[in-house]
């Protein structure tokens, strides 16, 4: 190799490892300059093959961004002049943008900070439909590949692709601003953004117990949204939510043996969860709940906190988690928390007080087809040594559930009632 | 960008208002009218009346049939709608949701349609 292609080569990779860190950031700012997400990516891409042409016969700018930014703006008002021949509405549209700018102030940190809010809020918006909300975050946001979501999500790549064209197209068509919510909207529109992220966290999380390796790490896209979100706008449910995500992926290697079988909480190597994870989780409960404007995502993480700084099972301050979901009941309630707080009740005050609890959920019907309400039930049922009713409910938990790991718990489990 | 708000309500709920419920209501009606014209939002807006009042036409085959109705079997009916200026869709939904509507019944934002011109 000559001195000049090893040198290429160098910047080759340059190129490579400021797409990876900055690509997002610079499509960002590109959709603001020019207002239309596909106008946007193609600059962005033309901006990176311009890039592989001129930085190994000029040199790498001092300010990578900036320049991307700069000449996939220059290229997309340069298309739309030669394109301008045949169609006269571009005309207007290419003076207009580039009067538009010019402004060497609008490429400065904040507002390109600001320009990472404004995308994953726009992809967030709640006038699109959930599953294109994640969709277009994934895509957009996190700069996954349509068919690394497609396979995520178990669809078809042309589904998944419809999904986001339709999706750009209401967002141009019903008119859906480039935007940071105002503040009088932003506590309704953030619960759209974290609602978005935690669903990515949870496909990811309940991935992981291993159908499909070529499953893309999910949770990991979410923990790094998370990151973005909590430097970007420090709001305390923002870091509750990254807590809550930190918390759970800590125990991520606990979860299943080697063998894929499913373990709960009480009887998890407690050897295998991840302390640094654990560490940084409950450090940003602390501060989320020092706000004292926290909501159920800090409240979630601030449980998660409890058990993860236990050394056992039975050494868990079981009083202060019940205590907690009574909080989480009055801020956010739902049959699925009250379900929650029975079982820590079973640990608190034994399984009879856990049962009655059960019972009446679903003497209501609330859970009468969730799953681990029945499972947990069983569990009770088997501890008070009841094994008929702990036999109905382990075959009522199978009935509704087609997870393999949790069929298989749920089988090994009736395998070891006594007769 | 112009924006169709269309009013849904439950005509059977606003039947049931008491005289001085219903004066309350269309106060605040005429109040958020006056709001949005002073606000610059608003281009135009009408109630319309009940739903057995209606009549819909079609053409099949080259001939005319009217049938009273629509009586789908819906909760909320079409009752008025605002036409509005908004600088965008979240512009345009704050507009609709002090639409005194939108607390009994639901309001549809929908972004008018641009033709090009020629």
């Amino acid at each position: 190799m000559g001195e000049d292609e090893a040198a290429g080569a160098g910047v080759r990779e340059t190129v490579d490892a400021v797409y990876r860190t900055d690509s997002r950031r610079v499509l960002a700012t590109l959709i603001r300059l020019l207002g239309d997400f596909d106008l946007a990516e193609e600059a962005l891409h033309d901006a990176f093959t311009a890039a592989v042409e001129c930085w190994p016969r000029d040199g790498v700018p001092a300010n990578p961004r900036a320049w991307l930014v700069s000449t996939g703006r220059f290229k997309a008002i340069d298309g739309m002049r030669r394109r301008a021949r045949f169609d006269a509405s571009l005309v207007e549209l290419a003076r207009r943008l580039d009067a538009d700018t010019g402004d060497p102030a609008a490429w400065d940190e904040e507002s390109v900070a600001d320009d990472r809010l404004r995308l994953i809020f726009t992809c967030c918006h709640p006038a699109l439909p959930p599953d294109a909300q994640i969709a277009l975050t994934l895509r957009e946001a996190c700069g996954l590949t349509t068919e690394e979501i497609a396979r995520a999500f178990l669809t078809g790549p042309s589904t998944l692709a419809q999904r986001i064209v339709r999706a750009k197209a209401k967002i141009r068509d019903a008119g859906i601003p480039y935007q940071v919510p105002a503040r009088a909207d932003l506590p309704d529109r953030l619960d759209s953004v974290l609602h978005v992220v935690y669903l990515v966290f949870n496909e990811g999380y309940s991935a992981s117990s291993g159908v499909s390796l070529t499953r893309h790490d999910l949770s990991g896209e979410a923990i790094r949204l998370g990151r973005l979100l909590s430097e970007l706008l420090p709001e305390p449910e923002v870091v509750g939510l990254l807590a809550l995500m930190l918390l759970h992926e800590a125990r991520g290697a606990a979860r299943t043996s080697p063998t894929g079988e499913l373990i709960l909480l009480g009887d998890q190597d407690r050897s295998l969860w991840k302390r640094d994870l654990i560490a940084e989780g409950a450090a940003l409960v602390e501060r989320a709940l020092s706000s004292r404007r926290f909501g159920p995502y800090t409240l979630q993480a601030a449980i998660a906190a409890v058990h993860a700084e236990a050394p056992d099972a039975a050494a868990t301050d079981w009083a202060q988690i019940v205590g907690l979901y009574d909080v989480l009941a009055r801020a956010d309630p739902s049959p699925v928390v009250e379900l929650n707080r029975a079982a820590a009740v079973a640990m608190r005050d034994g399984p009879l007080a856990g049962l009655t609890l059960i019972d009446a959920i679903l003497a209501r019907g609330d859970l009468a087809d969730y799953y681990p309400a029945h499972s947990a039930r069983a569990d009770l049922c088997r501890r008070l040594g009841r094994r008929a009713e702990a036999r109905a409910s382990y075959e009522r938990a199978l009935g509704l559930t087609r997870l393999e790991p949790e069929r298989r718990f749920l089988e090994r489990r009736l395998g070891e009632l006594p007769d | 960008m112009k924006y169709l708000c269309l009013i849904y309500d439950e005509e059977k709920k606003l039947g049931a208002m008491s005289k001085s419920e219903s004066d309350a209501f269309m106060g605040e009606y005429y109040a958020f009218t006056d709001g949005i014209r002073k606000s610059g939002h608003y281009v135009a807006g009408e109630a319309l009346q009940p739903i057995h009042t209606a009549t819909t036409v079609r053409i099949r085959n080259g001939k005319m049939s009217t049938t009273d109705g629509p009586f789908a079997e819906t909760k909320e009916q079409l009752g008025g709608f605002y036409l509005i200026n908004a600088r965008d869709l979240n512009d345009a939904i704050q507009v609709a949701s002090k639409i005194p509507s939108a607390r009994l019944g639901s309001v549809e934002v929908r972004p008018i349609m641009v033709f090009d011109q020629q």
